[in-house]
Order: C-alpha cells, then sequence, then structure tokens
C-alpha cells in the first residue's frame, strides 16, 4: 500500500484516477497507442472511444448518440471498461488522451448495458406489433440485441401521457420516449427552431413545449427533423394512408399520385437497398399497381416553379433596376420549402416581402390539375383526389393551409411522406425493387433535369440560373455540363456569382451585373442568413435559395430513418446521377411546360392566370405565443 | 394581463439582462429576481425573457420547471416550505403540517389569491438535528410545534 492510500480517509472508489502519461505528447494530431479488447493499435490523441470502435469495426450500442447531433452522454449504452477507473465510462463523450486498455463487452459491460435497456423498457409503454417504428426501432433492436426476454425491472401497464395529435405533421407520443433528447438537440441546435426542450426533473422528466402546450399552437415548423432523429416512435408523422387507400378504392373519385424527387432517391432504402438506387421507374409501377388512376412528376410543377420564380425575380431586378422602386425587396428568396415559410413567418414576419410569392412545386401542381387537367380531361375538379409523395412532413401542414385553394377545391388533398409510400406498397404486397419500370403520365409526363435536383440543396438555385441566365443573355450558363457545381455539395452556407454579359436587348439594365446568390440548408443556417439581412449584408444580393431541412428536400423529416450526412450525400448524388443523362435539363425547354403557358397560362409566367393559381402569400406568425 | 401591466414587466426585464448581460448564463439571475418581485414568473415574461436573452421560451421554462424554488404560476404572498424527511417525521412533522395545513386554510380563506399563504412539502432542508423544520420564505424555522407555529402564522398575516 503506498503513502497516499494509507492517508486518504475516503473509500478506494472514490479516490482520484490517475492519468498516465501519453508516451509523446506534442498536442492534437500526436498518437497515443492504446490497448482495445486486447488488441494494440495507436490512435490520435482527441478521438473518442465510440469513433475508436466503429473506425475499427466493433459496434457499439448507442441512443442519444447522432452523427447530425452534439454529444450528450445521457443514454448510458455506450459504455465501456476502461481499466483502471472504478466506473464505466460513456465511450461517445470519451476522448482518449492516454494509453488506456478498453474493454467494450466485458460481462460487466454487458450486465449495465442489459439493465440500462431494461430500465427503459420498464417505462416506455406499449408493445412492439402495435407501433409504427415496429421492425425499425433502435430500442427494439437493442432489446434484441442483448437478448431481453422478459421485464426485469417491471413494464408500465398504462399510459401516463396523451398522445398529442394536435399537429398536422408531428405527432408526439410521451409514452414511447426515452428521454435521449435527440429531439432536443435536433430542435434546438440543428435547426434552432427551439420548440422541444426536457422539462421537470428525475422520474418526472419529460419532454415537452413550451408551457406543455399543443404542438400546433407553439413555433413548431414541422420539418419533422425531430421525426427522423427519433430512435422510438416517440415521435412520428401524421399518416393519411388509410384515407388514401379509402379514396382509391371510390370508383368515383380519381386518384393521382405526384411524386417529387427526393423520395424516389431514398425509397429503395425501406426495402432494403444501400442509400443511393433511384427508384422512378419503378414506383411508377407500384403506384398504378396499387390504384393510383395517374402518376405525375412533381418536377413538371418544379420547372413551372423555375419559370414563376425567375421570372418573378427579373421582374424584382426590372422595377428595382429601372423605375427605381424603393418597395421592391431584394435579395428575393425562394419559397419551395414550407417548413422554412413557417420558419420565416414566426421568427422574422417582417421580412415577409421578401420571399418569392411563388408556391412550392407541390401547391402548384395541385392547382394546376384541378383547374387544367380537369378541364383537359374532362374529370369533375371534385372528384380528383391529389395525393402528394413528399420527402417533407411539413407538406401535410402546407396543403392544410386554408389559403391553399386557388383552385376552388382544395389543391392537395393529401401530403404522404416516404416512408407511409414504402407502408402503403408493403400493404399492397409489392416488392419495390423488383418491378419493372415505367414512365409518368400524360399530359406531365416529361420534365427537365432541372426540376430533378430540386431535391438537394442548391438545386433550386442551380436551376433558376439555368433558366435565368438563358432568358437574359441567350446564352447557356458558362459552367461545363450545365452543373453549376457551385451550388452543390454539403456546405452549409454557399455563396457565388455569374456575370451577366451581353445581355438580350430587353434585359439590357442587367448588362454586366455580377448576378449574386446565397445557397443555405437547415433552418440554423437560414438564421444566420436572416440575421445577415437584418444587418443590411445582403444588399447587394440578388437570389437565396433556403430549404429548411439540412441537405435539403434529400434529408427531409420523412424521409426513411436513419438519416445522416453520409447517406443525404449518397442521395444527392443519385438525384445529381439520374439527372446528367436527361435529354431536357434546363426548365424552359420543357416540351410541356411550353404547352401550358400557350394552352393555359395565356399570359405567361407571372401573368394575371398564374397569380391566380401559383402564387400565394404568407401570414404573420411572430414567435409570442398567447 | 393589461398592456401597462406587460410594459412594467418587459421594462423590468430589460433592466434585469442590462445587469446581467445579455447572456445564456444570466438567466437563473435574472428569473430570480423577477421572481422576488413578481412571486412567479408567467408565460408572458418566460418568452419575454428568452426574447431578450437570445434564447427559445422553452429552454426558460425547462429552467423554471427543473429548480424547485422556481414557479411559473401564481402563488400566495408567503410560502411555507415544511421539510419531508425522514428526521423530522420521527420528530412530529405529521402533527404539524396537519395544524399548518388546517390553520393556513383558515387563514387563506376570504382572502385575495395574491395574499393567500402556499404550504409546500420539500426534501431535507438541512436542519435534521432540529427537526421538524421549515421554511417560510427565506426564513428558517426549527423545532416547531403547533405552539410555536401559530406565532410564526400570526407574523405573516
Amino acid at each position: 500500500m503506498n503513502t497516499m492510500e494509507k492517508t486518504l480517509r475516503s473509500p478506494v472508489s472514490q479516490r482520484p484516477h490517475e492519468i498516465k502519461k501519453t508516451d509523446q505528447l506534442t498536442g492534437i494530431g500526436a498518437e497515443v497507442s492504446i490497448e482495445l479488447n486486447g488488441i494494440k493499435m495507436k490512435v490520435p490523441i482527441g478521438k473518442t472511444i465510440l469513433e475508436i470502435c466503429r473506425d475499427n469495426n466493433i459496434h457499439i450500442p448507442t441512443l442519444c448518440y447522432h452523427e447530425d447531433l452534439c454529444i450528450a452522454g445521457n443514454c448510458r449504452l455506450c459504455l465501456v471498461e476502461i481499466e483502471g477507473m472504478r466506473t464505466l465510462q460513456t465511450s461517445c463523450s470519451f476522448p482518449v488522451t492516454s494509453p488506456i486498455k478498453i474493454k467494450t463487452f466485458s460481462d460487466k459491460v454487458r450486465k449495465a448495458r442489459k439493465h440500462i435497456v431494461g430500465l427503459m423498457l420498464s417505462e416506455h409503454y406499449g408493445e412492439c406489433y402495435s407501433c409504427v417504428r415496429n421492425n425499425n426501432c433502435e430500442l427494439q433492436s437493442l432489446a434484441r440485441e442483448y437478448g431481453i426476454d422478459n421485464y426485469e425491472f417491471g413494464h408500465i401497464c398504462s399510459p401516463r401521457y396523451n398522445v398529442d395529435k394536435s399537429s398536422q405533421a408531428v405527432i408526439r407520443d410521451m409514452d414511447k420516449c426515452i428521454l435521449c433528447r435527440r429531439c432536443v438537440r435536433t430542435c434546438i441546435d440543428l435547426q434552432e427552431v427551439g420548440v422541444l426542450e426536457a422539462v421537470n426533473r428525475g422520474y418526472d422528466t419529460k419532454i415537452s413545449t413550451f408551457m406543455d402546450k399543443p404542438l400546433a399552437d407553439v413555433v413548431c415548423i414541422n420539418c419533422g427533423q425531430c421525426i427522423n432523429r427519433c430512435p422510438t416512435a416517440a415521435l412520428h408523422a401524421n399518416d393519411p394512408s388509410d384515407e388514401i387507400w379509402k379514396a382509391i378504392e371510390d370508383p368515383e373519385k380519381h386518384v393521382i399520385l405526384q411524386t417529387a424527387p427526393s423520395p424516389r432517391a431514398s425509397l429503395g432504402e425501406e426495402f432494403g437497398l444501400p442509400p443511393g438506387h433511384s427508384m422512378t421507374g419503378q414506383l411508377n409501377t407500384a403506384a398504378r399497381r396499387m390504384g393510383f388512376d395517374r402518376v405525375f412528376d412533381t418536377n413538371f410543377s418544379a420547372d413551372l416553379t423555375i419559370m414563376e420564380e425567375g421570372t418573378e425575380l427579373l421582374n424584382r431586378l426590372r422595377k428595382a433596376l429601372v423605375e427605381k422602386d424603393t418597395s421592391v425587396r431584394l435579395p428575393q428568396f425562394t419559397s419551395c420549402s414550407p417548413g422554412w415559410i413557417k420558419f420565416i413567418e414566426h421568427f422574422y414576419p417582417e421580412y415577409l416581402d421578401y420571399l418569392s410569392t411563388a408556391k412550392s412545386p407541390q401547391q402548384m401542381f395541385g392547382s394546376v390539375i384541378k383547374t387544367f387537367y380537369a378541364d383537359e380531361s374532362g374529370i369533375d375538379p371534385a372528384n380528383i383526389v391529389n395525393v402528394a409523395l413528399m420527402p417533407c412532413a411539413a407538406k401535410k401542414f402546407e396543403c392544410n393551409r386554408p389559403e391553399m385553394n386557388s383552385s376552388g377545391f382544395k389543391d392537395i388533398d393529401y401530403g404522404l411522406t416516404t416512408r407511409e409510400m414504402a407502408k402503403m406498397i408493403r400493404e399492397a404486397g409489392l416488392v419495390l425493387p423488383d418491378l419493372p419500370k415505367s414512365g409518368f403520365d400524360d399530359p406531365f409526363g416529361e420534365a427537365s433535369g432541372a426540376g430533378l435536383i430540386f431535391g438537394s440543396t442548391g438545386g433550386v438555385m442551380e436551376a433558376a440560373l439555368r433558366t435565368v441566365y438563358e432568358l437574359v443573355t441567350g446564352r447557356v450558363v458558362p459552367f461545363k455540363n450545365l452543373n453549376i457545381e457551385v451550388c452543390r455539395g454539403m456546405k452549409g452556407i454557399k455563396e457565388a456569382s455569374v456575370k451577366l454579359e451581353n445581355c438580350r436587348p430587353e434585359f439590357s439594365f442587367l448588362e454586366g451585373i455580377d448576378l449574386k446568390f446565397i445557397v443555405a440548408h437547415g433552418t440554423a443556417n437560414a438564421k444566420v442568413v436572416m440575421d445577415m439581412l437584418k444587418n443590411g449584408e445582403l444588399k447587394d444580393y440578388h437570389f437565396v435559395e433556403i430549404m429548411a431541412c439540412p441537405g435539403g428536400c434529400i434529408g427531409g423529416g420523412g424521409q426513411p430513418i436513419p438519416t445522416s450526412e453520409s447517406i443525404r450525400k449518397l442521395r444527392a448524388k443519385a438525384i445529381y446521377e439520374e439527372e446528367a443523362g436527361l435529354p431536357v435539363r434546363k426548365s424552359h425547354e420543357n416540351p410541356h411546360i411550353k404547352y401550358i403557358y400557350e394552352k393555359f397560362l395565356k399570359d405567361g409566367p407571372c401573368g394575371k392566370l398564374s397569380h391566380k393559381l401559383l402564387h400565394t402569400h404568407y401570414v404573420k406568425r411572430g414567435k409570442f405565443i398567447n | 394581463m393589461t398592456d401597462k401591466d406587460k410594459k412594467i414587466k418587459t421594462e423590468f426585464i430589460a433592466s434585469l439582462v442590462r445587469l446581467y448581460g445579455k447572456d445564456r448564463s444570466s438567466l437563473l439571475p435574472v428569473l430570480q429576481e423577477f421572481q422576488k418581485k413578481f412571486r412567479y414568473i408567467d408565460e408572458y415574461s418566460q418568452q419575454e425573457i428568452a426574447d431578450a436573452l437570445s434564447i427559445h421560451p422553452v429552454e426558460v421554462n425547462s429552467i423554471i420547471s427543473f429548480y424547485a424554488f422556481l414557479y411559473d404560476k401564481p402563488r400566495g404572498k408567503h410560502t411555507i416550505r415544511i421539510c419531508k424527511n425522514i428526521v423530522c417525521k420521527f420528530h412530529g412533522n405529521k402533527e404539524l403540517s396537519k395544524f399548518m395545513e388546517k390553520k393556513v386554510s383558515e387563514f387563506n380563506k376570504d382572502k385575495s389569491e395574491e395574499s393567500k399563504i402556499t404550504i409546500e412539502y420539500v426534501n431535507c432542508i438541512g436542519l435534521c438535528d432540529r427537526s421538524p423544520s421549515m421554511l417560510v420564505d427565506e426564513k428558517v424555522y426549527e423545532k416547531i410545534n403547533p405552539h410555536n407555529a401559530e406565532a410564526i402564522l400570526e407574523e405573516l398575516s
């Protein structure tokens, strides 16, 4: 026994852990030799044990850890044993700084993990077979992993909370919550919306909204990112599939499905394919076999959006530069993302004039179908049921907005997420990857690649630039193969500019102007951009694209779970690859777009009829709740 | 709440933020000072505080719900916190609380919401050697029996 142990009155367990000196400590980047499950290895100082284990193909169970979020260390499942330490340590929050010996599956570790899962299950109300996340639940798979065959610590048999079904997009069932706080970190750190936070203490702790108000009454933007991060079914989307099945079975109803590009890039994941496989053709077949009367491509209305938004931008520029109209707001912000729309309505209501008045592609298509298509095909719009397959939870809220009825009917009847579509396909007994490919239906059967890339962050900007540049100068954008690489990639905020030279005579006022634009994704980045606008830093910018979800629509709240940075990149890759092979890659060259402006919207983009059908207005909501 | 009340509260919050700094870490002192003046932190003020400190209202709400001495619901003028620890229970906490509850309900009769007394049971307040003990607002009372409790109550009215 050494002297220190003799003199200290404290029990051994409470004495400080002695940290051994590293072999060559020269700061970050230096290496330290450790022993991981008996294997000696050198690792960089500062790397966490979890990262080291993942690099070495050692599986460590986690619940609160998520690639996109900051480290919390509160689920305690990633515990590992470190030789010489009294207690087990959370590997996710333990950076290696000294030569330690780690055991990731010792008896102590396995027992501790099993107890933790058991304790979580003791307060986890409900049964797996009556749960929307059955078979895709992280708690369920951990229970299997640790061989939970009985409820060691009991099991709660009656619900403690009411299910909050107030929101049109997100349903909160706190009985399923395991308090990992992924949703809290998503809402506060990732999205900076700040709707969810843990309240109370100890056993009474729960995740709550401000003053426990229903989700529909607080500043929730319905982005659904929390759903995508939730390990269980505590947060899930409002599923309209029963109503859709009913409409399909009703012979009176003409049910139309429109599919957005992002779900097509990710739907395969729900059927066991690795991320990055586009399922467009197979999905069309599946939809027809399920009984949808028509399948249209949302990319068509994305092209329409580009025509409207691009024209609106040029109109604004003309007003500001030629007519010196000071009421014109520039830069113009895109309005395709309903989560972003609600974000700006809540947090920056005084800047609503900066938003483009163009509706999102989903809503544009809704009003076109219930007017133009209904006329052309002689179907009573009252019998048309518009279903939109979207990667998005907020689209459910958007289609229920009271002002979205410019066709005289509810423009879009149901917003369906990728996950719910996958569920419906499974219910229909179809195996998506095995289906033959087929095309979209006419008259909106063809869309340009510009519409397709809407799914990824920067896509709207890229599509708009291809059209605007060509409208103004009569030449194609000066980028190789039309790929405007500056718009692509997962950087939070991207800035660039395009010089407009040798303009057509009607756009001579733009001669020599640097068209400056910003692309941002995730509302945390949107907030940065808005604060720049507030501080007057965006005065010489012209166009800003904002998507509420990280990565744009491919990382949307309705996309398959899990979604992470690497998966988003693969989905984006699938979209860009599909796009590169398309014959038409500019919105204004889409023959169906030309047709609709000839036949239906005769006064052109931003004309009277398109204003009535394709444009909307916004509500000043503010962030204060009464 | 009238607009005038709102204005008073907003201005008070602004002065507190000036005093403690516009930072997350000023949240607790701001909440304490605010509660000292207005007895509880209402919904409106929670949002104002959040706005003044550039944080989210739900975070303010979370902090208030975490700390037992911060309130988001109206309470009376005085708060009596009776210790419910095991030592106090041995020394007659049950009789004391029964007596206090009876007396306080008599006291609260015909009183406006604001001048009422609130009774709360709290975990150990660290006075086991002088149990049963209680806190009246911020003052400590020890070795209480129905006899001296009555005197304490009279002091409050």
